[in-house]
């Protein structure tokens, strides 16, 4: 998530939800976001909530970490329960950061078993954890899986040496061989993350990291154009001329490239920058973001959604814990959102997705938006006429640019 | 050292012998008006707690600008030698746009104070200004400004005075308008050196109009300086160029604030008010006399104003188009040089041409619109009027590029100015090159003194209504001054060069040029136009044209990406707000064809390069 809170409404010390929050919620899915907000070093590109080790202490440091996450998950069950919702089994759970496997595995499987304690986990509930290719070994991947946990993506971005240091990535890249036949030994799902489009990346770098990511035979990829977010080492560099601005055009070329091979690797798109093996491989927890279902976030800088109300956490790991040692909701501030708004998070989330969103849940305007869409080749003509809005490869890389054009006036 | 007046002459009953009319002429921020400020308080014509920086400016944005847009006439009492005497001053507007109103306000005078900054010396349109003095056969009281600043040079410039005008450099006035020294004297001299009005009591009545200003409250008020004869209250009263008529329904002066009184005799100057609504029913230079005894011949000098300068003015949220026309509608009825008709644009929708006396003109108008309105406008390249003459001999008046013909020309005319720029010596190559650029003939040349010299061109008003003036100021590090006059017109080699975004021709954009400067035109223009207007879904290829001709292409290459990498639980609130954001921001594009064009890229496109600021002079 990136580092700057959005600007909402103050939340309550209570953390206690509006009414609306729990219309429906019986039948819409539950997940836990969990955030670790630790990584053994900065990369120059990134602007998430994340923290190396010197940085923090008291209950943020990263020994306390599990035991003030757990927290939280007791909070949040109290609260959901005070606010009136159903009592329901996590569906999805997913670890992110930071580097959640720079903490022990013991201490994510902690977290893990106090939410599958107060709320229970489903039989088939899919529970991931994002990983360092050189932060896991064969017995923290196996520990994980002993503890739950079905799922791991690893943060490989590149198999370019000379881009991964542009990244500041340290792991060696024949890492990422090992670490995914570790997981696979353990029987967790592999996905590995992509990162294109780096200053001094050619084309050639590129395809060579997607044929090897594609050699390792993952579940799962997901490949992102390198975004430069102000405030980042990167971002200064690019200022100083030290490293090449990146384009937008090399991040289109590479995209289509990407898509194309993974394609014929057998890897569909479901989301515009996620690619399955097959519809059981897609990432469910992420599916149910863009599905506007209900989802806990647990950590600092965290975001929650239940029933159209979202929150965000305080961002600093100690404020965070102070709130929560104090028992105070660790809110930020929250956005309750009406139907209209509601509405265009579905189109702007549903859009993104090889789902695609039904015609006839749009209003007039927008509507007669689709032939343009059409004639702009953005959008599939013949699932269109089915009634159904499905981006092109095009239509994917303009996204942005579709919505806004089906967003009402 | 003369005393404040004991008893002030009395209106209508002033022996044409004790009064002094004058006006001062000074370039823009040489101090004149902080002099009249100045000269109010020592008469006590204002008192201290009433007086506000520059008094006589009404306007804020005279005040902001500290500019004299509108004229208008003080009557301050002076005592010497125990005679009280009634001095008329007479502010005239300095800028050259003005040059009309400048005109008639000397002719309201028999003397005049040339006032100049002792630290920079005359300035062109001073001198234009002067020479339109001396020509009215004003008598001149030269005065040196601001001699309390550590930078000035009195000796210098007292002896520029001294040679220009005639005379020794020790009769040259030192005083400082700010801090008060030698502005009794320059009174006293008033007094003692400047003839008193002279004119027949009784023959019929002719006044001059000077000025003419609409007020909310009280309709047109009308100043005027009577020749012969006197105007009463309640009298009906004749304006000679319309032979129209009004009832004089107040009678009065300014001293400084407007004072009813028992009428006007000769030398007198003061306003009258008729009720009338609108300033084109008493203009500038026209002869007022009574309708029972009606003078047989006007006092001479009126002309019309002619506008020089043309713009575009459309709003640029197009439901603030009847803001606009009422607006103009009022301005007109303050500004008898004000003309406008409807214009509709492909690309801007809809707005008025507008016509303006000059450049400067135009902008403040264009400020007040924006200020007192609350209007947002979008303006059109300045255009000067050509006379296109066709092959079957019939002429149009072209003011607006759209309206270049497209058939066959037989020959196209352009308005000449003749232009004087003052200088320092050292900057005659740069200007000389400026003015060469710029199609510019050289008149000849003049040592003002040993290291300034005043420079003759006769120029295309085209070639100077743009940016002229501030590459000027830019090459001569400031120093440079312009002062122009219309002179006559030429045939020149012009074309229209059209802009054309994914083959569709955008008016807004198109111009009329001479023919080796249409491809250096096309080039900046798609250049800019490159830069301004985002990439679309499409290749947009960006031309300049003459007629079917392309002289100059560019081309916006199409987007290939839009789509955030990232949209996960905690981008979503971020990125909706974004995505509305930019949903308002594409309301607010101009559709060219299937082109969006942002209102910025117009507004860019349409300013001159430097900033808006600059060319403010």
């Amino acid at each position: 998530m990136p580092s700057v809170l959005p600007l909402g409404d103050p939340a309550p010390a209570d953390g206690v939800l509006p009414k609306q929050a729990r219309h429906g919620a019986a039948g819409r899915g539950f997940g836990l976001y969990v955030h670790i907000p630790f990584c053994a070093v900065r990369c120059g590109y990134c602007d998430f909530n994340t923290y190396t080790a010197t940085e923090l202490g008291g209950g943020a440091s990263q020994d306390a970490y599990a035991a003030t996450a757990t927290t939280e998950v007791n909070f949040a069950a109290r609260v959901l329960e005070q606010s009136g919702l159903p009592a329901r089994e996590l569906d999805t759970v997913f670890f992110g950061g930071g580097t959640p496997t720079l903490l022990p595995a013991s201490d994510l499987v902690t977290v893990l078993q106090s939410a599958a304690g107060v709320w229970g986990l489903k039989n088939d509930a899919e529970v991931t954890t994002e990983a360092n290719p050189d932060s896991v070994s064969r017995s923290s991947l196996r520990e994980l899986a002993d503890g739950g946990f079905t799922r791991v993506s690893f943060g490989m971005q590149s198999a370019v040496p000379h881009v991964l240091k542009v990244l500041d990535r340290t792991h060696e890249p024949s890492r990422v061989p090992q670490a995914i036949e570790w997981a696979r030994e353990a029987g967790l799902k592999v996905s590995v993350d992509l990162i294109y489009g780096t200053p001094g990346e050619s084309e050639a770098d590129w395809e060579l990291s997607v044929r090897t990511a594609l050699g390792y035979e993952p579940d799962h990829i997901s490949a992102y154009a390198l975004i430069v977010e102000e405030g980042t080492k990167l971002a200064a560099q690019i200022r100083r001329g030290q490293v090449p601005p990146i384009d937008d055009d090399d991040h289109a070329s590479k995209y289509a490239l990407a898509d194309g091979l993974f394609a014929a690797a057998g890897l569909s798109w479901y989301e515009v920058s996620n690619w399955a093996r097959s519809p059981e491989d897609a990432c469910r927890h992420n599916l149910a973001y863009w599905r506007g279902s209900d989802w806990w976030g647990v950590g600092p800088g965290a975001h929650s959604h239940v029933g159209g109300v979202r929150w965000w956490n305080v961002k600093h790991p100690t404020a965070y814990a102070n709130r929560l040692s104090q028992g105070q909701s660790p809110a930020a501030g929250r956005e309750t959102l009406d139907e209209a708004t509601r509405d265009v998070e579905r189109i702007m989330l549903a859009a993104r997705l090889s789902d695609g969103l039904a015609l006839d849940t749009l209003g007039p305007a927008p509507r007669r938006a689709v032939a343009q869409l059409i004639a702009g080749e953005l959008i599939e003509p013949a699932q269109a006429f089915a009634g159904r809005l499905i981006l092109t490869l095009r239509g994917r890389l303009l996204a942005d640019t579709v919505v806004r054009d089906l967003l009402p006036d | 050292m003369s005393p404040m007046a004991r008893t002030a002459p009395v209106p209508a009953a002033t022996d044409p012998a004790i009064i002094r009319n004058f006006c001062i002429i000074a370039h823009i921020d040489h101090g004149k008006s902080t002099l009249a400020d100045r000269m109010l308080q020592l008469t006590g014509a204002v008192q201290q707690r009433d007086m506000k920086a520059q008094y006589l400016d009404r306007m804020d944005i005279e005040r902001e600008r500290g500019i004299t847009i509108k004229s208008q006439a003080v009557r301050v009492p002076w005592e010497v030698d125990g005679t009280a005497y009634c001095l008329n001053m007479i502010d005239t507007p300095g800028h050259v746009d003005f040059t009309y109103e400048v005109s008639r306000s000397l002719a309201a005078c028999e003397g005049a104070i040339l006032l100049v900054d002792a630290a920079q010396g005359i300035e062109a349109q001073t001198l234009a200004n002067l020479y339109l003095a001396m020509e009215h056969n004003l008598t001149i009281i030269p005065v040196l400004n601001k001699i309390d600043l550590p930078a000035a040079q009195p000796e210098k410039y007292a002896l520029e005075l001294a040679n220009l005008i005639g005379g020794k450099a020790e009769d040259v006035l030192l005083v400082s308008g700010k801090t008060g020294i030698g502005v009794e004297a320059l009174l006293d001299k008033i007094v003692r050196d400047l003839p008193a009005p002279v004119g027949n009591p009784d023959a019929p009545a002719r006044a001059m109009i000077f000025d003419s200003v609409y007020d909310t409250y009280r309709g047109v008020v009308t100043y005027v300086r009577v020749v012969d004869g006197n105007l009463k209250p309640r009298e009906r009263i004749q304006m000679m160029s319309t032979r129209a008529t009004h009832e004089l329904l107040e009678i009065g002066v300014s001293s400084p604030e407007p004072t009813p009184c028992k009428g006007l005799g000769v030398g007198e100057v003061g306003y009258l008010i008729t009720g009338v609504k609108d300033v084109r029913q008493s203009k500038v230079g026209d002869t007022v006399t009574t309708l029972n005894k009606p003078a047989t011949e006007s006092l001479g000098g009126y002309e019309d104003p002619k506008p020089m300068v043309f713009s575009g003015l459309y709003p640029l949220d197009g439901a603030d188009y009847p803001v606009l026309r009422d607006a103009l509608d009022k301005f007109t009825l303050n500004d008898a040089a004000l003309v406008y008709e409807p214009e509709t644009s492909a690309a801007l929708g809809f707005g008025f041409r507008v016509g303006f006396l000059g450049l400067l003109h135009l902008e403040i108008t264009r400020e007040r619109l924006e200020r007192e309105y609350k209007l947002d406008l979008i303006s059109t390249a300045p255009n000067v009027e050509y006379e296109v003459t066709l092959e079957d001999r019939k002429v149009i008046e072209v003011t607006n590029p759209s309206e270049y013909p497209s058939g066959k020309i037989a020959e196209v005319r352009e308005p000449m100015v003749a232009a004087t720029i003052l200088a320092p010596n050292e900057f005659v190559g740069a200007i000389m090159e400026l003015c060469q650029q710029r199609r510019g003939v050289m008149g000849g040349m003049d040592y003002l003194s040993e290291d300034r010299v005043e420079i003759r061109y006769r120029l295309p008003l085209a070639e100077i209504v743009f940016d002229f003036f501030d590459l000027l100021k830019s090459k001569t590090r400031g120093y440079g001054s312009l002062d122009w006059k219309a002179d006559g017109d030429q045939v020149a080699d012009l074309v229209k060069v059209d802009i054309l975004l994914q083959g569709e021709q955008v008016d807004a954009f198109s111009a009329i040029t001479h023919r080796d400067k249409a491809y250096a035109y096309g080039v900046m223009m798609t250049g800019k136009l490159r830069e301004l207007i985002p990439r679309q879904q499409f290749e947009v290829p960006i031309q300049a044209a003459i007629g079917a001709r392309i002289i100059a292409r560019e081309s916006i290459r199409a987007i290939r990406k839009d789509v955030l990498a990232k949209c996960y639980g905690g981008d979503i609130t971020r990125k909706r707000k974004l995505l509305e954001k930019q949903k308002e921001g594409k309301k607010r594009m101009k559709m060219v064809g299937r082109v969006e064009v942002p209102q910025e890229a117009f507004i860019a496109a349409l300013s001159s390069d430097d900033s808006k600021d600059k060319s403010k002079k």
